[in-house]
């Protein structure tokens, strides 16, 4: 129990192995131990950074379909305008030609109907001098007459 | 359980086991058993850290490297919480401290006479396997670390101002010879206690082994065919059992206080915060 020499050698090896220590097995692993905090604290970062460029392009990714709907529901509307346009232009066209070939055939109709008159009356006349010779009994002369005669076929 | 044959009485069984294997005279004596022991697992030590730290990689740790970082970790992490200083030694000083220690408290389980028989058998007439129920060692710790609070003083304060807090403290400069007999007697009681703490508790967890193993002495492991000998031999094995599952708690414990407070004795060097 008594204290002798191995005192100084417990002390020259515990101080040994506190060198040893201190030198060859705390730096290498306090260094390798701050590394991979740095690694982990950068992944976690790349990781946030990551989820961040995610939330973006689906953001913009949803601004795009919305505005691709968007137009796409505006170029809908302009054909469906458009098509619009053309059935009615189409219908006033048509209106235009019916109304157009009915006063075609109108005016055909009265023109025919203005001949039939004027034919009418030519022979009207024609009757009429042949009656009127025959009443009268007496040649009465076209030329003197014609006049009178055409006067009297306006009026009717 | 005490394997030889010839009668030997339990005094002389004690005194066995309590003899250290030593070589010079007087104070030149070197304690060789302990001497050898403590340095092989120091050695042991230092060994497999510089394997987990040699190949550390900030990678993907491996088995080693693990166990290694873990201790380094709880170490830093102790070290940092109580020494407020900065210090490139005091993280390493406390991991040797406590693996070191637990190491050589970790002896105290090796069966208590395997170690003295093989070496009888060898020819070498002692050995103590246990390094920390050596005065020598727990002083040589603690006053390593007395030494390390100087130092630690007189380059966290200045030497000036380390002198003047010896003659000043706590009773101010009128008490200045009391001051410093009181700076001696807390050096001297720090030591004592540090180094002590640690012997006590392990020499009387030794000795206690030492005690249940009497209880079989004198008789050969053969003997436990003569009924006589079987409830002796039981009570051993029972005792022996409980008290190494005991131990268990107390082997990290002592090395882990001894390290604490290490660490609090080169904490308290630091100055002190002007009021």
């Amino acid at each position: 129990m008594d204290i002798n020499a191995t005192l100084f050698g417990q002390m020259i090896a515990f101080a040994l192995f506190v060198w040893f220590t201190m030198k060859f097995v705390w730096p290498p692993i306090s260094e390798a131990m701050r590394d991979r905090q740095q690694k982990i604290a950068d992944g976690l970062a790349a990781a946030e950074r990551g989820q961040q460029d995610l939330d973006l392009a689906q953001e913009r990714a949803s601004e795009i379909l919305r505005e691709a709907r968007q137009q796409a529901a505006e170029i809908m509307e302009k054909a469906n305008k458009r098509g619009n346009e053309l059935v009615e232009e189409a219908k006033t066209a048509a209106r235009e030609e019916g109304e157009r070939q009915i006063a075609a055939a109108q005016a055909k109709i009265e023109q025919e109907l203005n001949e039939a008159k004027a034919e009418l009356r030519e022979q009207l006349v024609t009757l009429a001098i042949t009656g009127a010779t025959k009443v009268l009994e007496r040649e009465i002369s076209a030329e003197a007459h014609n006049d009178m005669l055409n006067e009297l076929a306006k009026q009717l | 359980m005490a394997t030889n044959t010839e009668s030997v009485s339990a005094t002389d069984y004690i005194l066995h086991h309590l003899t250290h294997l030593q070589v010079g005279e007087g104070f030149w004596t070197f304690h060789i058993d302990t001497l050898a022991v403590s340095f092989i697992l120091g050695a042991i030590f230092c060994g497999v850290f510089y394997m987990g730290a040699r190949r550390a990689t900030a990678g993907v740790p491996g088995g080693l490297q693990n166990f290694v970082e873990s201790m380094v970790d709880f170490v830093s992490n102790l070290t940092k919480e109580t020494y407020g200083g900065k210090s490139k030694l005091i993280a390493p000083l406390a991991l040797t401290l406590f693996v070191w220690i637990f190491l050589m408290n970790l002896m105290d389980l090796v069966p208590i006479d395997l170690a003295p028989n093989t070496m009888a058998a060898m020819g070498v007439g002692y050995f103590k396997i246990l390094p920390t129920v050596n005065l020598n060692t727990t002083f040589a710790l603690s006053i390593s670390i007395l030494l390390l609070t100087f130092a630690f003083g007189v380059m966290n304060q200045g030497g000036g101002h380390y002198v003047k807090h010896m003659f000043t403290h706590p009773f101010g400069p009128w008490l200045a010879p009391f001051n410093f007999v009181l700076f001696i007697v807390e050096s001297f009681a720090r030591t004592i206690s540090l180094s002590l703490r640690l012997f006590g508790n392990m020499y009387a967890a030794e000795l206690i082994f030492i005690l249940i193993a009497i209880f079989t002495l004198g008789h050969a492991i053969s003997d436990i065919a003569s009924l006589s000998v079987i409830p002796m031999f039981l009570t051993q094995i029972v005792l022996a059992f409980a008290w190494a599952v005991f131990h268990i708690l107390v082997i990290p414990l002592q090395a882990f206080i001894f390290m604490m407070l290490s660490i609090v004795y080169l904490s308290m060097t630091l100055p002190e915060e002007d009021h």
